[in-house]
């Protein structure tokens, strides 16, 4: 969909922010994206939503400062501006003023320069370093002054006398390289400071001296567990902004495949949340089935995890003929599966004293934080775009959206047990009457975007996946921003570990379910 | 010319291995100078323990770590090859599998790991991306290719890698392992830090006593 913006002046941006979240109930900033705008300065483009009435409000800022852009912060109404705000000032420098804690957060704290600018020069001003990174005990927050300067105090994240234990970047229970400082009061935890970029690839930046096909191909490896979702979401983007309608039949190809895709994802959940409890054999339960999914996949795609199915106007290929009777053959053996998945671990009494009642999180909480997908289903938040804004054959499918009000992790763990088998029953639905038609409209050589801002997003494996998408026209994009599933999670987390012993810090964040190639994109 | 030895792998016969001559080369390399008959025989019975009880670290940074779950798991079953026992601490693993990019910030990980294995130590490089980058090579924050910072016994192309590759890669490793002269040279690879230190020590006292 095509962005409309509001633009407000930096100096009245906080004031307007805060009269939207109370008076018009914008309860949730789905996305925050900085962009560099060249002369103009730097712009700050504010994505909305009202989880009430389902309105959306989008704001751009600009600061015209090129030497020190500042802007006010507003990590005081939405607490995922946080770390949204730390990501544009490690790419873009832009200082968000009041802001407690304006750290680097995927680049080392040493790194020169703010490599998604325009005219920075990352490579040559910052050669491979072999030393340790250096984390720093303490953080700046600036404040503007009447007059225009700049003055900052610094904050402390851990005191002297804490006792911090690192957790990761190598540590089998991050799911990935993913690096959490825990300051511990005994055995319980008294703050979590993750630590990010131990895989930023840059894909963002990389992004902007590619065509819009080449940049398919690293949506795949950013969140590999939800592959189809990604690319289906750039996909989107790409076509809604050049007005092409897919036909009916690649919408239910990709429906499908997305299902398949989450039901592979889940099943990976539960394998490996099973594997960091101690639970080695439903591990082998889980990756037994999975097994069958991917047989699926790589009939028709020819990839196993990495798929490169979607294509811009349609799918690489039709579906193999055997795909129909193998993802009939498939159906039964998962329900089979997942009954055993709930015999063998389910019902577990130890699995229940690890995660009932551990790691809650209120409703208001995952709203202002931002945590989409099944975290944010658990605490009772309605927030499955499957429902709320049904995109290709979603609207003629029943489908029960699983919401639980608990909040806990064994309430996240059920989200997603349960979502399994609803996708089981979309997969039924549409498997039976795949329409006839192309599975590839034909396209231009040279694909290139009309000029605009544009947003779309599918529900992917672990919540809104979006792509922004801003073009000049050009074969290539000016900017692209992901909307990370598993960044707000990853900030979540302090939240719901803070009380809580350090053992179940594994189970909370194997219950949250992020993937760290996707955060750190 | 010393024995040529070829190590012999059950499941592939040794004909259907690829690059037969890199290896061949590597063999005549060790053999260059003749070996005992005694602790060739005695390397034999190390290596043939060695090789088939490798026990990988529990590494891997994006997609292709989650092709090594499967191998791990049920399908593929590594443990037929005696590598099922993945370590979560780098002291316990003997072959490292490099799985996933390598970024900037991760190289000083990466190689502090590499350093905190106990020798003998080998290195695989799963996927493109730790080979050469891989389709990230162009990015500001990535190593193109892990061989910048540690080295590289075996290179698993792909991306990721079937399952498959990766137990191809790994009983290449074997065959490796398999020809190699433990005593005297791959056992005493890493020169005892003890020694080292007490050498320094003392070269250093020498020169200030030099000096006074």
């Amino acid at each position: 969909m095509n962005l409309v913006f509001q633009t407000i002046a930096p100096a009245e941006l906080h004031q307007e922010m805060l009269r939207l979240r109370q008076e018009k109930k914008m309860d949730f900033l789905v996305l925050l994206t900085a962009e560099d705008l060249g002369e103009e300065g730097f712009g700050v483009v504010y994505q909305l939503e009202s989880t009430e009435t389902g309105e959306q409000v989008n704001i751009k800022s600009v600061c015209p400062n090129r030497e020190q852009p500042t802007l006010p912060t507003v990590s005081d109404i939405w607490d995922i501006a946080h770390i949204y705000e730390r990501e544009a000032y490690d790419f873009f420098g832009i200082i968000f003023t009041g802001h407690p804690d304006m750290r680097r957060i995927y680049l080392r704290e040493d790194w020169v320069g703010f490599p998604l600018r325009k005219d920075d020069k990352p490579e040559e001003q910052n050669p491979l370093k072999m030393d340790n990174a250096p984390l720093s005990d303490d953080t700046t927050c600036y404040e503007l002054q009447p007059d225009g300067t700049l003055t900052s105090h610094k904050n402390t994240i851990f005191e002297p006398e804490d006792y911090v234990v690192n957790m990761g970047p190598q540590h089998p229970s991050t799911h990935g390289v993913l690096h959490f400082r825990v300051a511990l009061n005994g055995e319980r935890i008294k703050r979590v400071d993750p630590v990010l970029g131990y895989i930023h690839r840059g894909i963002e930046k990389m992004n902007e001296s590619m065509t819009y096909p080449q940049m398919l191909a690293l949506t795949d490896r950013m969140d590999y567990l939800g592959a189809m979702q990604n690319r289906h979401a750039l996909c989107k983007v790409i076509e809604e902004a050049m007005g092409v309608e897919v036909s009916d039949r690649v919408k239910v190809i990709r429906t499908i495949m997305d299902e398949l895709q989450r039901i592979d994802s889940h099943i990976l959940y539960f394998s490996c949340l099973c594997q960091d409890l101690g639970a080695t054999t439903a591990f082998l339960y889980g990756f037994r089935d999975r097994e069958k999914v991917l047989d699926i996949f790589e009939e028709t795609c020819g990839g196993r995890l990495i798929l490169n199915y979607n294509t811009i106007g349609g799918v690489m290929a039709d579906i193999h003929p055997n795909f129909v009777k193998r993802v009939k053959e498939f159906i039964p053996v998962m329900r089979k599966g997942l009954k055993e998945y709930h015999d063998i671990f389910t019902g577990n009494v130890i699995a229940h004293n690890r995660m009932e009642g551990v790691g809650v999180l209120s409703k208001e909480q995952v709203i202002k934080m931002g945590c989409t997908g099944g975290t944010g289903r658990a605490s009772g938040w309605h927030n499955d775009l499957r429902k709320l804004r049904p995109y290709d054959a979603y609207d003629r499918v029943e489908f029960k959206e699983i919401t639980f009000t608990e909040g806990d992790s064994f309430a996240r763990y059920m989200v997603r047990m349960l979502e399994i088998e609803e996708s089981l029953k979309i997969i039924e639905q549409l498997i039976d009457n795949i329409p006839e038609g192309n599975y590839q409209e034909k396209m231009k050589p040279i694909i290139k975007v009309p000029e605009g801002t544009f947003y779309a997003a599918v529900e992917g494996s672990r919540g809104q996946f979006g792509v922004f998408l801003e073009s000049k026209g050009d074969k290539s994009p000016y900017r692209v921003h992901y909307r990370s599933t598993g960044l707000p999670l990853v900030y979540a987390m302090d939240t719901a570990c803070r009380g809580n012993l350090i053992a179940d810090l594994v189970t909370i964040g194997g219950t949250f379910d992020y993937v760290v190639p996707d955060i750190d994109r | 010319m010393a024995l040529m030895k070829k190590a012999k792998i059950k499941s592939i016969p040794y004909e259907e291995f690829n690059d037969n001559e890199t290896y061949e080369e590597l063999v005549a390399k060790l053999n260059e100078n003749g070996v005992n008959v005694v602790v060739k025989s005695l390397d034999d019975l190390f290596d043939w323990g060695r090789s088939n009880s490798l026990w990988p670290l529990t590494f891997a940074t994006s997609c292709c770590g989650i092709e090594f779950m499967a191998v791990c798991a049920a399908r593929y079953d590594i443990a037929r090859f005696g590598f099922e026992v993945t370590r979560n601490s780098p002291r316990h693993a003997d072959v490292i599998l490099v799985s996933g990019t390598i970024v900037n910030k991760m190289a000083p990980v990466l190689r502090r790991l590499y350093d905190q294995m106990a020798d003998p130590k080998y290195v695989i490089a799963i996927g493109g991306c730790s080979i050469s980058g891989g389709p990230f090579r162009k990015s500001y924050h990535v190593v193109r290719g892990v061989d910048e910072i540690i080295p590289v016994d075996v290179y698993v192309p792909g991306c990721p890698p079937r399952p498959e590759a990766f137990l191809y890669g790994m009983m290449q490793l074997q065959r490796i392992v398999k020809v190699e002269n433990f005593f005297g040279t791959t056992n005493r690879k890493q020169k005892d830090p003890y020694k080292e230190a007490y050498k320094e020590r003392t070269e250093k006292i020498l020169a200030t006593q030099e000096e006074a």
